[in-house]
């Protein structure tokens, strides 16, 4: 492997580790292609700290040269001196954890420090931990994954009248980002897709993410229309979103872009379904934050979490400015319009941005929450975002290259996935025994979606992991995360199905900071996860008498 | 009765606070004791009361198309929002609440009043349910360090004191007369707790009258003593819980703070907690925030920033833990006082007596609490709490306060507290209401005058009967959490905007599902199932044969759903209002036209417009109407004409 080349030195002894809620340990450090591997010396309780590199976010490094100390001890040898020295290494964790390194030895310091700079962002995909991670007790997966438009479109018999499944992106030519097959009004033959996609950005063509079974009412979702200036118009795509309303007397198209904003990308090509051409649908506009904003957005309330001056007035302002909550509300607000078209309107629904591949996939995702209580479980929500997040073409390696300590230039970095967790949660304290699965779930998915053993969220389509073989050469996530091992600490103890909508309180007052994520590493946190714990033992308790 | 000049309205509106639009029909009555709206729609009867004493105001506001608005701000922050269609009635009946909202003599109390089912010898018990001298004793005293002094029997040496106070062996009545005399309302230092695992105390007063250079001599004997019944340490903290420059300025009036030089062995420290007159605006601006009708999360957080609130709840919070520590940690005794030694200083001897002592902590312990710094100590519940019409300088919300900090800490340990956050609002409802005669005046001597004691009812026996309601189920005596100190933290980000006290009457802000009910539910099955289970393990030893019969009969139906209370199931499926004002950025849309658009049909409800009034990037009206369900009024807003222009 190439890595050796990386790393100069692999081994040190006398490291001292400090991490959050623990004192320092002392031991040894050593450095492989993948991880970071402490042991620490107690002979008592030895432990081990073992750090996938990809979750270092940032480092910081400061040396100290204290041969003015040795300088005492005149034949004291060169290298005696240089042990005089020592170094520091702040890690700053994709999971915000903060961890750092007091290593003895100037020299080894640098050397330790700049392979974790190196081996912690190497870009190349089939590098990565996955592709290497093989536990003992899993063979490879004959079955990657959960969920796909497939088994969703064999699962819903209701489809089957008025729905087809296509596959007319088999070989991803119609659109790259998209799965091999899609579902789409039956009326529209492949043609059609295929024209209408060169309608759409990124040929991403209106197709079906959710029916509705309590009055056959759908949720569409594509890119946007590429009318430009010249407010061209598609036939097709006109005909394709015709079908899916067929017998209705209208749709809803929610743009998750402001009218303004919607207008000037005809300048660039893009733009909206105009009224004249798509004169049964009915826009509305609901501009939703994304891309640079978002993540600066993370970026600032994970500083304001990480301020110390125990100040009330610059927290409540810090968090004000950070918009993170705002764009929360409004995450979770516009999802409510959307299940309010389908659930309480009775019409069908197209939503888009401009790429559909962020927003889009966010309020679709809640949407389908609030409304279906299949998605409400383990399975049911793993299997969502299967569908609509890594089949769907959510750009994960490049959304979640970095996250809010990098110093990196931002390029395409969005935490759009951790919002959608963040909003998940907010549900989840509003419905405590609604969603059938637990805060450690949703803790889980926020952190292994920067960095993982398991190929789940690698690439950018599904085109891509095609050609790396990720469902082939490595594991799957959400498989993992339903063994049985792990299957009780994923689920919620208090569920119970409700068929009914669970709509959110959207009020200033109702949401709050996700502690459990964003204040993870302090002590606080572990009283919460003590209460869920005595819940989930009361749970157990009453189990077993009343089964007895 | 004379007050009432119409005690009957018909046709009146109540509007829901967040959606204007949702409204309901019906009369409104006004009874000596309460105004109470009946909804008058087909077959459901809907009644709400609001007691009068729990009114804090009544305004009517300027006069509209559809009738006279009438609106009423509760102590308990319910927010009534009436339209009386006649301006004449809206006239009589906000001329008749505003006399009936603040009655002028105590005699007009509703605890006076108040006559539940209960016969006299019942009564008399109410009171004897908590004993402070029992408290006093579970601490250990009296002891061979601290003793019952009679000295302000009959309350001749301080009229706000309690009869009975704990003092040190070694200060003798003319050392307590002296000191009294050198203390603002002759509130000298007197016990508030004591600690018996290491001998320190928590003594409070009221500030010390050294203007300048004024010393006691009896004073510095009565801290002198203090320090001396804590033999293992050397020294005691004086802890002034004013900001520094609030003492200073009291010192041109004759009072202010003790000098170090003066009294040996102490270590002084200012805590810096504001007065009433701040803490009754912040609480102002903090409920401004709340009442705004659909706030932006912007808005929501700068006017929480700007009213002040949180930071002064954690003033008060890092003061109490500044004391636990001191007693729990160094062993060290601290004399705490303020001004009067009434408001900061019952706040901050609680806060550190809650964190430090696991008994404060359940449901009997955080009455005794509320008894013992509050009430027997003379917090003037009466004037705080506005009671009877008064100065309204003397109104100030330092027992919500200790509320909320109590609120933050057990957010912070959910296991730790026996009781739930009913129990706490609870509290702060009868403390406002005058329903139960225990917060009545200012303090006991005054109750004594009312004969309280022989009038009315006693909220803690109240309380105590329906512990069932208040009990936290995670709560356990023996968890980690739950020992000794507790290690509170007192960043910024552990505090929360305590919603279920402020927007208490706002169902639509709670959770839908309380996971509280949920294993309430479930830990009385539990019990119950346990004791079925014991009563068949007998019976099988008796009746081998018959067992598997018995058991067939203790199936459980495995489905405890418990909704939040006060919603039923079809409340969870009523959407919010996701219109909002963060969407335009203007929480104060032209409100008129509401109540003339759109013929109801049941199950649309108005209020789910989600089209909103503006578009605010681009600046353009969005003139579509309020609901996307009629489409008539929509103006296409991408016609080629809206295109060009914009272009």
């Amino acid at each position: 492997m190439e890595f050796a080349e990386h790393i100069k030195t692999a081994n040190v002894e006398d490291v001292v580790l400090r991490q959050p809620l623990q004192p320092p340990s002392r031991g040894t450090l050593c450095i492989t292609g993948h991880h970071l591997l402490f042991s620490d010396r107690e002979e008592s309780d030895s432990r081990q700290v073992l750090l996938l590199l990809r979750n270092i976010d940032a480092t910081e490094k400061s040396v100290e040269n204290l041969t003015g100390y040795s300088g005492f001890f005149s034949n004291a040898s060169h290298s005696e001196r240089m042990s005089g020295s020592s170094g520091t290494i702040t890690m700053k964790c994709k999971d915000l954890r903060v961890l750092q390194l007091d290593i003895p030895g100037m020299e080894q310091c640098l050397n330790i420090a700049h392979s974790i700079e190196t081996l912690s962002c190497l870009d190349c995909v089939s590098e990565m931990y996955p592709f290497f991670y093989r536990p003992v007790e899993l063979s490879l997966p004959e079955q990657w994954g959960l969920s796909s438009p497939e088994m969703h479109y064999s699962q819903m018999k209701e489809l089957y009248e008025k729905w087809r499944l296509s596959t007319v992106n088999r070989d991803y030519s119609v659109c790259s980002s998209y799965p091999p097959a899609v579902i789409v009004p039956k009326s529209i033959d492949d043609d059609t897709l295929k024209k209408a996609a060169k309608f759409r950005q990124g040929g991403r063509f209106p197709v079906l993410c959710y029916y509705h079974k309590k009055n056959g009412m759908v949720i569409m979702r594509s890119s946007q229309p590429l009318l430009g200036a010249n407010r061209k118009r598609c036939k097709e795509d006109e005909l394709l979103l015709q079908a899916v309303i067929e017998g209705s007397d209208k749709g809803y198209i929610i743009d998750t872009r402001s009218r303004q904003q919607a207008q000037q990308a005809r300048m660039t090509g893009g733009g909206f379904e105009s009224k004249s051409f798509y004169s049964r649908w009915k826009r509305f506009h609901r501009p939703m934050e994304r891309g640079k904003a978002l993540q600066e957005s993370l970026i600032k309330l994970v500083e304001a979490c990480g301020d110390e001056s125990n100040n009330m007035d610059r927290w409540l302002s810090k968090l004000e400015n950070s918009k993170w909550l705002s764009h929360v509300q409004n995450a979770l607000s516009t999802a409510g319009l959307l299940v309010e078209c389908v659930e309480r309107d009775g019409h069908s629904v197209l939503v888009h941005g401009s790429e559909g591949t962020d927003c889009s996939l966010l309020i679709s995702t809640l949407a389908q929450l609030i409304m279906d209580p299949c998605c409400r479980t383990v399975e049911g929500f793993l299997g969502l975002l299967e569908r609509e997040w890594i089949q769907a073409g959510h750009p994960f390696q490049q959304r979640c290259a970095h996250s809010a300590y990098s110093h990196a230039r931002l390029q395409q970095e969005s935490p759009v996935f951790l919002l959608l967790m963040d909003c998940v949660w907010q549900l989840w304290r509003q419905f405590p025994l609604a969603l059938g699965f637990s805060e450690a779930l949703l803790l889980r998915l926020a952190t292994e979606v920067y960095a993982s053993d398991y190929g789940t969220f690698l690439c950018n389509s599904d085109q891509e992991r095609c050609a790396l073989g990720v469902k082939e050469r490595t594991h799957c996530l959400f498989q993992a995360l339903l063994r049985p091992t792990q299957r009780d600490y994923y689920s919620n103890p208090l569920y119970e199905r409700t068929e009914l909508a669970i709509w959110p309180s959207v009020h200033p007052q109702s949401l709050q900071l996700w502690k459990g994520y964003f204040l993870r590493w302090t002590q606080q946190v572990r009283h919460l996860e003590e209460a869920q714990e005595e819940i989930r033992n009361m749970v157990i308790e009453w189990g077993k008498l009343a089964c007895s | 009765m004379e007050h009432i000049r119409l005690p009957k309205v018909e046709n009146v509106k109540l509007l829901d606070r967040i959606s204007h639009r949702r409204r309901r029909v019906g009369t409104l009555y006004l009874t000596a004791t309460h105004t109470i709206f009946v909804e008058s729609e087909a077959g459901v009867r809907n009644e709400t009361w609001v007691l009068h004493s729990l009114v804090c105001s009544v305004d009517k506001l300027a006069a509209t198309p559809s009738g006279c608005p009438l609106l009423i701000h509760c102590k308990n922050f319910q927010v009534l929002h009436f339209i009386i269609s006649k301006e004449q009635e809206c006239h009589d009946i906000h001329l008749s609440l505003q006399r009936l909202s603040q009655p002028e003599s105590y005699d007009e109390l509703y605890c006076f009043a108040y006559k539940p089912n209960v016969d006299e010898k019942e009564r008399r018990q109410e009171w004897d349910f908590l004993d402070l001298k029992a408290d006093y004793s579970r601490m250990g005293l009296p002891n061979s360090l601290w003793k019952l002094s009679p000295v302000n029997q009959h309350y001749k040496v301080s009229d706000t004191y309690p009869a009975d106070l704990f003092v040190p062996e070694s200060a003798t009545p003319p050392v307590i007369v002296g000191s009294s005399k050198f203390r603002s309302r002759g509130r000298f230092p007197a016990l508030s707790y004591y600690c018996k695992d290491n001998h320190a105390a928590i003594c409070r007063s009221s500030q010390p009258l050294s203007g300048f250079s004024a010393r006691c001599l009896e004073d510095e004997q009565m801290l002198e003593a203090i320090l001396r019944s804590n033999p293992r340490s050397d020294f005691m903290y004086v802890v002034d819980t004013r900001p520094k420059l609030n003492a200073i300025a009291n010192r041109a009036a004759g009072k202010g703070y003790e000098n170090e030089d003066n009294y040996s062995n102490i270590k002084f420290q200012f805590v810096g907690i504001e007065n009433i007159h701040v803490m009754r605006n912040s609480q102002q601006k903090m409920l401004e925030v709340c009442e705004l009708r659909s706030p932006s999360m912007s808005d929501f957080l700068e006017g929480l920033e700007s009213s002040g609130w949180m930071k002064h709840i954690k003033a008060v919070l890092d003061a109490g833990i500044f004391i636990a520590k001191a007693v729990a940690e160094e062993g060290t005794s601290v004399l705490v006082h303020c001004s009067d030694g009434w408001d900061r200083t019952s706040q901050v001897c609680s806060v550190a007596c809650v964190l430090l002592d696991p008994y404060y902590r359940t449901l009997r312990g955080f009455m005794v609490l509320i008894e013992k710094d509050w009430v027997s100590f003379g917090h003037r519940f009466s004037h705080r709490c506005k009671h009877l019409v008064g100065d309204p300088k003397e109104v100030s919300p330092i027992i919500d306060q200790l509320l909320e900090c109590v609120w933050q800490l057990m957010e912070q340990f959910p296991c730790a507290f026996e009781f739930n956050e009913r129990f706490l609002i609870a509290i702060h409802n009868h403390v406002y209401s005058c329903q139960f005669g225990n917060f009545i005046g200012n303090n006991q001597r005054e109750r004594i005058e009312l004969r309280v004691h022989e009038r009315t009812h006693s909220l803690w026996s109240y309380l105590w009967a329906n512990r069932t309601d208040y009990t936290n189920p995670l709560y356990r005596p023996n968890h980690s959490q739950t020992q000794g100190l507790l290690r509170a933290s007192t960043s910024p980000y552990s505090f929360k905007f305590w919603k279920g006290l402020y927007n208490r009457f706002d169902h639509g802000m709670h959770p839908r599902q309380s996971v509280e009910d949920y294993l309430r539910a479930i830990q009385e099955e539990t019990q119950q199932l346990e004791e079925q289970l014991t009563s068949h393990t007998q019976k099988i030893s008796q009746l081998e044969q018959e067992c598997s019969d018995s058991c067939k009969a203790t199936t459980f139906d495995k489905s405890p759903t418990v909704w939040a209370p006060g919603n039923n199931l079809s409340l969870a499926n009523t959407p919010q209002d996701y219109t909002g004002g963060f969407i335009t950025g203007s929480p104060c849309q032209p409100k008129g036209p509401d109540s003339i658009l759109l013929p109801k049909s049941t199950n649309q409800i108005s209020d789910a417009s989600f089209s909103n009034g503006s578009d605010q990037e681009s600046g353009i009206a969005d003139l579509s109407c309020r609901s996307p369900l009629s489409e008539d009024s929509t103006r296409d807003p991408d016609s080629d004409e809206a295109a060009y222009s914009a272009a």
